[in-house]
């Protein structure tokens, strides 16, 4: 038996029973911009396997979203600070070491570059709209077209941007794989809290955010064969996320007792029900298997399964974020 | 620094004394003490450490800090930048001793072992106050210095050594 008690006070705010100072804006950041990356992803690897007409709201629509979701994103990481004045050192400063500093590095660029994704389709965009029948989404490109002539964004820098629409693309391919990531890294790198420290998490938010955009798309994509391509994609990725999610508890429950105790929040601890039922049972399994009955031939609105994976990927990053700040080591 | 827990009576000056030398809030504190109670009735055993910051040799705030807000200063001693320290709370979720909070001005706070105290070639308040003189300070990297002395010659324990930090603070036993 050991027993320990504080002889004197600390109860500090955030600090007992166990640290909790990130919550739903951090949780929140995190779904938006595994979401936002998993989007852009889709946008320019379809783009630069030249299926930019053949899948014009993976490429050109969606990406419209992405802005407001980094930047939605980036307002709730600032509203999280603390010291708030000071913001600005995390762009005078670049630290490789940190996952933060190099995380607030990408979401610059990334927001940069998904404003004008967008701009440089901005009339293929309203075409497909109008196409459509969309008229009162007009205040979209109108608020796009207003931002490139009010707001002094200069027009070459757009013209230059379609020229060199191509490497833009890359860049952005490569910036939405290391946003994805990130967000899992982020918290991986805390040694602190043994359910995040560990190196599977960088690949399974990737996994998960890569998957919340596919359904993303297949849920406001009206062209059927883009809807079933996402489908499948989709079904490919919860299948990988559950993998690794069965990876991440086995390795924990091989480790250490910190490690062991982590995994046991999850097997039989106060989040079993939670992740289990609500998020792999709600949130992976049943939208693959609506989206194979779908597949199949039943007819399965789209917005069914997406909505779930949306929401189950939502809950993953809340669960995350409060499971892991729940585990420390014991002392 | 050493701790040496068998003359530790948990009185709690050295909480005191930190937070008149450094000024820190109501309700806050970054030091305390904590009972530790082991065995079975009747063979129980009873012991205190005061904690703190350990000033880790490896130092998972500094590494994880986006700013640069959280550094080393020469003689190994951990500081936080107030006017560079953003409060994204990357360190607090880093430490894990939890000895690091938000100021209610928003910085991170936490203890600096008195650095002001020791460049006047003090002691830090909690050392320099302890009734039963339990606690050493001194320079580890000189091997003939007091406290080098001590933890060579005692038995000694660091926190958490598996969380791979390379803690500061010996207790001596």
């Amino acid at each position: 038996m050991e027993e320990r008690l504080f002889q004197t006070a600390r109860d500090i705010h955030g600090l007992y029973p166990h640290v909790h100072i990130w919550g739903f804006p951090i949780a929140t950041y995190l779904f938006l911009g595994g979401l936002a990356a998993g989007i852009l992803l889709f946008a320019t690897l379809y783009y630069l396997k030249g299926k930019e007409d053949n899948m014009p709201f993976t490429v050109k629509i969606a990406p419209i979203f992405t802005f407001w979701f980094v930047i939605i994103g980036l307002m709730l990481l600032v509203y999280d600070l603390h010291h708030p004045k000071y913001v600005l050192e995390l762009f005078t400063t670049f630290r490789i070491e940190s996952p933060m500093s190099w995380g607030a590095w990408t979401l610059a660029a990334v927001s940069v570059l998904s404003l004008l994704w967008p701009l440089s389709y901005i009339d293929d965009i309203e075409a497909y709209l109008h196409e459509r029948g969309w008229y009162k989404l007009d205040a979209i490109t109108k608020f796009l077209r207003d931002l490139e002539h009010k707001w002094l964004i200069p027009h070459f820098i757009i013209m230059m941007f379609r020229k060199y629409r191509r490497f833009f693309a890359w860049i952005l391919l490569f910036l939405s794989i290391i946003l994805g990531i990130y967000t899992g890294i982020l918290l991986s790198a805390f040694n602190a809290h043994p359910l995040w420290n560990n190196s599977i998490l960088g690949p399974l938010f990737l996994t998960s955010g890569v998957s919340t955009g596919s359904a993303f798309v297949m849920w406001l994509s009206n062209n059927k064969k883009e809807r079933k391509l996402m489908s499948t994609i989709d079904m490919a990725l919860i299948a990988t996320e559950l993998f690794f999610i069965i990876h991440m508890i086995m390795g924990m429950q091989a480790g250490p007792e910190a490690y062991k105790q982590a995994a046991h929040l999850f097997l039989g601890g106060e989040f079993t029900v939670i992740f289990w039922v609500i998020f792999v049972g709600f949130g992976l399994v049943l939208p693959f298997i609506l989206e194979a009955l779908e597949l199949k031939g039943k007819h399965i609105p789209p917005a069914l399964p997406a909505i779930l994976v949306l929401v189950g990927g939502f809950l993953f990053r809340i669960i995350m974020v409060a499971a892991g700040q729940m585990s420390e080591y014991p002392f | 620094m050493a701790i040496e827990v068998n003359k530790c009576v948990g009185c709690g000056d050295c909480v005191v004394a930190c937070q008149t030398e450094n000024n820190v809030p109501m309700g806050y504190s970054r030091d305390w003490i904590v009972e530790i109670a082991r065995g079975e009735y009747p063979n129980l055993f009873m012991h205190f450490e005061s904690q703190r910051c350990n000033h880790c040799e490896d130092t998972p705030c500094v590494r994880t800090c986006p700013t640069g807000a959280s550094h080393v200063i020469e003689g190994g001693i951990v500081k936080v930048t107030h006017d560079e320290c953003i409060g994204c709370g990357a360190c607090i979720e880093a430490c894990p001793y939890d000895a690091r909070y938000f100021h209610p001005e928003g910085y991170v706070d936490k203890c600096t072992f008195c650095d002001h105290r020791v460049a006047d070639g003090l002691d830090p308040a909690c050392v320099s106050v302890c009734p039963t003189t339990c606690m050493h300070f001194g320079d580890l990297d000189d091997p003939d210095s007091d406290i080098s002395k001590l933890i060579k010659t005692r038995e000694h324990y660091t926190l958490l050594p598996e969380a791979g930090t390379a803690p500061q603070i010996y207790y001596l036993k």
